[in-house]
């Protein structure tokens, strides 16, 4: 009460007390506005001065662009058949934001659709690099019933997708594998090489073959999709759009027909075979063997399949025709007897005698002939024909090896042929810098010995064999080998040939050497002497051929060779090269078989087997 | 719709009912506000009471409830208001506002205290008292800071850099400042706004809604509704000038500025002047029992108009 009383005690003016109010309430309505014209100064900052800096930064946020992948450039053969296409097929997407509790939803999904342990780790991976509202591919390639299955169970999983996609396809299979390769998916050393811009939208690349060589014109150029995005960075909708460019289409100089009666010529064995229209330089076919199927990798090889491949002794991976390092063996001597005419050493006429063994003077090595006794007194013709072994140790020896290497690099030999695929080796042409380089050795006498039959350190490719049979079939003209005819830009443009690499030097030598060293090979096929007349008697066209036969096991040891107690990899590789027609050549070929007995049994059948495919097909193929 | 039938309710009942009831009022609300702590309900924060029939915030009463006690109080006391009075006062406006907070619910803690103060501001406290007043308020801030919820704090560090985390606590801010700055002078037109269609702004038809309102009638827009709010306080205090009563002068003028603390907090939080508190913007943002007791304040305003001096 006290305190009550004494408060009452303040007399309550009460007009004095509405002054005040309307004192205060005036400077409270000045302080107000006073604030309020802050607020305001405030928001003209930022939608006057700002304004552009922050309409950016709007826009930012709504529009993503969208890379649209180029569809990529299809391959076909001279005569416009399909090896690489481009096929509608299913993948399986993940959106994790959407899905929730991935590990439990990968499990229920595993009941669906088979999910290896590869698809979880691509998709792990690709989960570490992309945002939570990103479409990430699982499983690629879903056959028709994983499709059909999964519609019927689809609302079970929500933020999983089926989506359809162009997925590469070789119709071909394995027929084509070294030659075309295969595209798989970009790996993080693609990565680096590549130019990321040109790929954004790319999920795959060409890893070998004509793939990988002309990966730049078959790719296309990407295209872009400006989308209205919401905040959850899904898109709403399509506010313009840059089309993407598909890749260039490629037209190989390769004959389908001849590839497949190539693979089926060889029936299983190991091996190679390359055929070069001699006129040209355009590889008509090209095949390694075993193969394998490209498909498998296009979409993600299985670790098993891919170790079975990897493992494989025969090594289905490797191609042999472009990598493959071989003793030409016999098959040297055409181009060997053309260095002696040439040089003036011999001429067609010249006989030597073959006794079956010869000597260096003032050596006791013998080299011998293949035949026990010798062939007796022979020519050029004859000395191709039945391939003396003594005709040609002479005549390296009467050239010397520093004569012969020159004469043989002028065939293309020692070098890369030029042929558009990566990875063409070198191969060795004897000689006695080479030797000092390799193995810091001075060069023997006999080394040349061998050097004329194709032995020793000679190696080289059967793609070099075949360009160098090519250049002699040509009448010594070098057209580099080529599998590239034309491109075309669309699937109704006008197809563009490509500008072919510049015929090598020329070989100077006359019509009546060209005429001795056909002669020699004809023989070869078609004379009662020769040493593939099996394979070459019932041609109805003339064939100049000539065997060979690299002795594996020679530098294992000098224990005697027989065929049946060494060891398969161990044996003789049997080589063969053949040009045909005689009169005017328009295929040149090359065939290594691994393993077989001697270039004539083994080798020949083949080459003749492609000849026949080649030149007698029906007139109704040779048109596209 | 319940806003507009309380409005026109309470602009029917004389003033000096609502002072007759105000010691009951407010009591009640104390009450309610205590019960929230204990049985609330609400997302994270304890903030509405579930009577089966009606959910509501208590909260929202105390917006009028405290005005009209310290009204009340300094009414039959000699203004201005001695220490003694003040005392009292803080005491009344600090017990349902500390109530609030420890919902936790700053904003309208803010908005509570806000209208106690201006009651008392406008009893004419000296400018000397009103600066020491200030200034203990300040010093007691780091306490405050102690006492504060995590995410609060959050956010006030949010508020002075916001592009700390662009992605998380700072994407509000950004993403408002985005909508406003990119209005531009005349904006981007009605539903043009594409911050708020695309989902970029958060909440944009109620805490942000301003900001939508920026992005769509730009810069003219936002004169033309700040002014209209300048009016509508302009107004309410004269209306409070020409009150009958100490009572009825200091609750019409506490409601009218506590009006100002709602725009200024939200369009300063809008613009990234002031944190992110959750205050509506008045009479714009969507829904909830904060229009009502807005429209509540109106009602007692016309009432008070009503009810006014006549022939001064």
């Amino acid at each position: 009460m006290t305190w009550r009383g004494r408060d009452r005690n303040a007399v309550k003016d009460l007009a004095q007390e509405a002054g005040l109010f309307r004192v205060r309430a005036a400077e409270g309505f000045l302080i107000i506005a006073i604030c309020l014209a802050v607020l305001l100064a405030r928001y003209a900052w930022l939608q006057v001065l700002r304004h552009d800096e922050f309409s950016g930064r709007a826009d930012e946020n709504r529009i993503k662009l969208k890379p649209l992948p180029p569809s990529r450039g299809l391959i076909y053969d001279r005569n416009g058949v399909l090896l690489a296409e481009n096929i509608l097929d299913y993948r399986l997407e993940l959106i994790p934001e959407q899905v929730g509790d991935i590990d439990e939803a990968l499990q229920r999904l595993g009941k669906v659709i088979a999910i290896s342990a590869d698809d979880r780790d691509q998709f792990e991976a690709l989960r570490k690099v992309k945002r939570r509202f990103h479409n990430i591919p699982l499983r690629y390639a879903l056959s028709e019933q994983e499709v059909s299955r999964f519609a019927l169970e689809r609302h079970r999983f929500p933020g999983v997708e089926v989506v359809p996609y162009l997925t590469r396809f070789y119709p071909h299979g394995s027929d084509f594998a070294h030659v075309i390769g295969y595209v798989a998916r970009i790996d993080s050393d693609d990565r680096e090489r590549l130019e990321e811009a040109r790929y954004s939208a790319t999920t795959h690349i060409g890893k070998t073959g004509i793939e990988r060589y002309y990966e730049d014109l078959l790719l296309g150029d990407v295209g872009y999709e400006r989308i209205e995005t919401n905040a959850e960075g899904r898109a709403l909708r399509v506010l313009g759009r840059v089309p993407s460019k598909p890749g260039q289409h490629l037209r190989l100089s390769i004959d389908a027909n001849l590839q497949r009666a190539t693979v089926a010529a060889f029936a299983g064995r190991t091996g190679a075979a390359v055929a070069i229209d001699p006129r040209n330089g355009e590889v008509l076919a090209m095949v390694s063997q075993p193969a394998f199927d490209p498909n498998l990798f296009v979409n993600g090889i299985s670790r098993r399949d891919y170790a079975a491949l990897l493992n494989a002794v025969q090594r289905p991976l490797y191609n042999r025709a472009v990598l493959g390092g071989y003793e030409p063996g016999s098959t040297i001597k055409p181009f060997i007897g053309l260095m002696g005419l040439r040089l003036g050493l011999r001429t067609p006429e010249t006989t030597i005698w073959s006794s079956g063994e010869f000597h260096l003077p003032g050596q006791s090595a013998v080299w011998r002939d293949w035949k026990r006794g010798g062939h007796g007194s022979v020519n050029l013709r004859e000395a191709l024909a039945q391939s003396v072994n003594t005709y040609f140790y002479g005549l390296a020896v009467d050239t010397g090896i520093d004569r012969m290497e020159p004469e043989m690099r002028a065939f293309g030999f020692g070098a890369p042929t030029g042929l558009d695929l990566t990875g063409e080796p070198f191969g060795v042409v004897p000689s006695r810098s080479w030797k000092q380089k390799r193995f810091g050795k001075t060069w023997y006498p006999g080394e040349t010995v061998i050097a004329g039959i194709g032995q020793g350190y000679w190696v080289v490719t059967p793609v070099q064999l075949a360009h160098a049979l090519a250049t002699l079939a040509a009448r010594w003209v070098s057209h580099p080998p080529h599998l590239l005819l034309s491109l075309q830009a669309g699937i109704d443009a006008q197809p563009q040939p490509v500008p072919i690499a510049a015929d090598g030097p020329p070989i100077v030598a006359s019509p009546e050497m060209w005429d001795a060293i056909r002669e020699g090979m004809e023989a070869v096929m078609h004379s009662p002497t020769g040493t593939a007349r099996a394979f070459g008697i019932d041609a109805p066209y003339r064939i100049a051929g000539k065997s060979g036969t690299a002795q594996r096991a020679r530098r294992r040891g000098n224990q005697e060779y027989n065929e049946n107690t060494t060891p398969e990899h161990l044996r003789h590789q049997a080589l063969f090269v053949a040009f045909a027609p005689t009169d005017a050549p328009t295929i040149a070929v090359a065939v290594v078989v691994e393993h077989g007995s001697s270039g004539s049994k083994a080798a020949a059948p083949v080459a003749r087997a492609i000849l026949d495919a080649y030149l007698l097909k029906p007139k109704s193929e040779m048109s596209p | 719709m319940l806003g507009f039938a309380v409005l026109f309710v309470f602009a029917r009942i004389p003033p000096t009912v609502f002072r007759t009831w105000t010691p009951w009022f407010y009591a009640i609300t104390v009450l309610l506000l205590a019960a929230v702590l204990v049985f609330g309900e609400g997302r994270g924060a304890h903030r509405w009471l579930d009577f089966k029939v009606v959910r509501f915030q208590p909260s929202e009463f105390a917006k009028l409830a405290l005005p009209m006690m310290v009204a009340w109080y300094l009414h039959a006391r000699a203004l201005p208001p001695t220490w003694r009075n003040l005392a009292v006062c803080a005491l009344l406006i600090g017990l349902p506002a500390g109530l609030i907070m420890d919902q936790p619910d700053l904003g309208t803690a803010l908005l509570v205290l806000a209208s106690g103060a201006f009651a008392v501001f406008l009893a004419g406290l000296g400018w000397g008292r009103i600066a020491l007043i200030v200034g203990a308020a300040m010093a007691t801030l780091p306490v405050l800071w102690q006492g504060m919820h995590e995410y609060q704090r959050n956010r006030v560090r949010m508020f002075l850099d916001p592009e700390a985390d662009p992605l998380g606590n700072g994407w509000n801010i950004i993403q408002s400042q985005i909508a406003v700055g990119s209005g531009g002078v005349v904006g981007k037109g009605w539903l043009g706004s594409t911050q708020a269609r695309l989902d970029f702004l958060p909440e944009h038809t109620t805490d942000f809604i301003f900001a939508v309102y920026s992005e769509e009638f730009g810069l003219i827009g936002v004169v033309a509704i700040i002014a209209a709010y300048l009016f509508i306080i302009g107004r309410g205090l004269w209306i409070a000038a020409n009150a009958r009563d100490t009572y009825s002068r200091l609750l019409a003028g506490s409601i009218s500025m506590t009006f100002f603390v709602y725009v200024m907090v939200n369009g300063g939080m809008i613009a990234g002047l002031m944190p992110v508190v959750g205050v509506p913007m008045p009479l714009v943002s969507y829904g909830g029992t904060s229009a009502v007791s807005l429209l509540a304040g109106f009602g007692i305003l016309m009432s008070i108009h009503a009810h006014r001096l006549r022939g001064r």
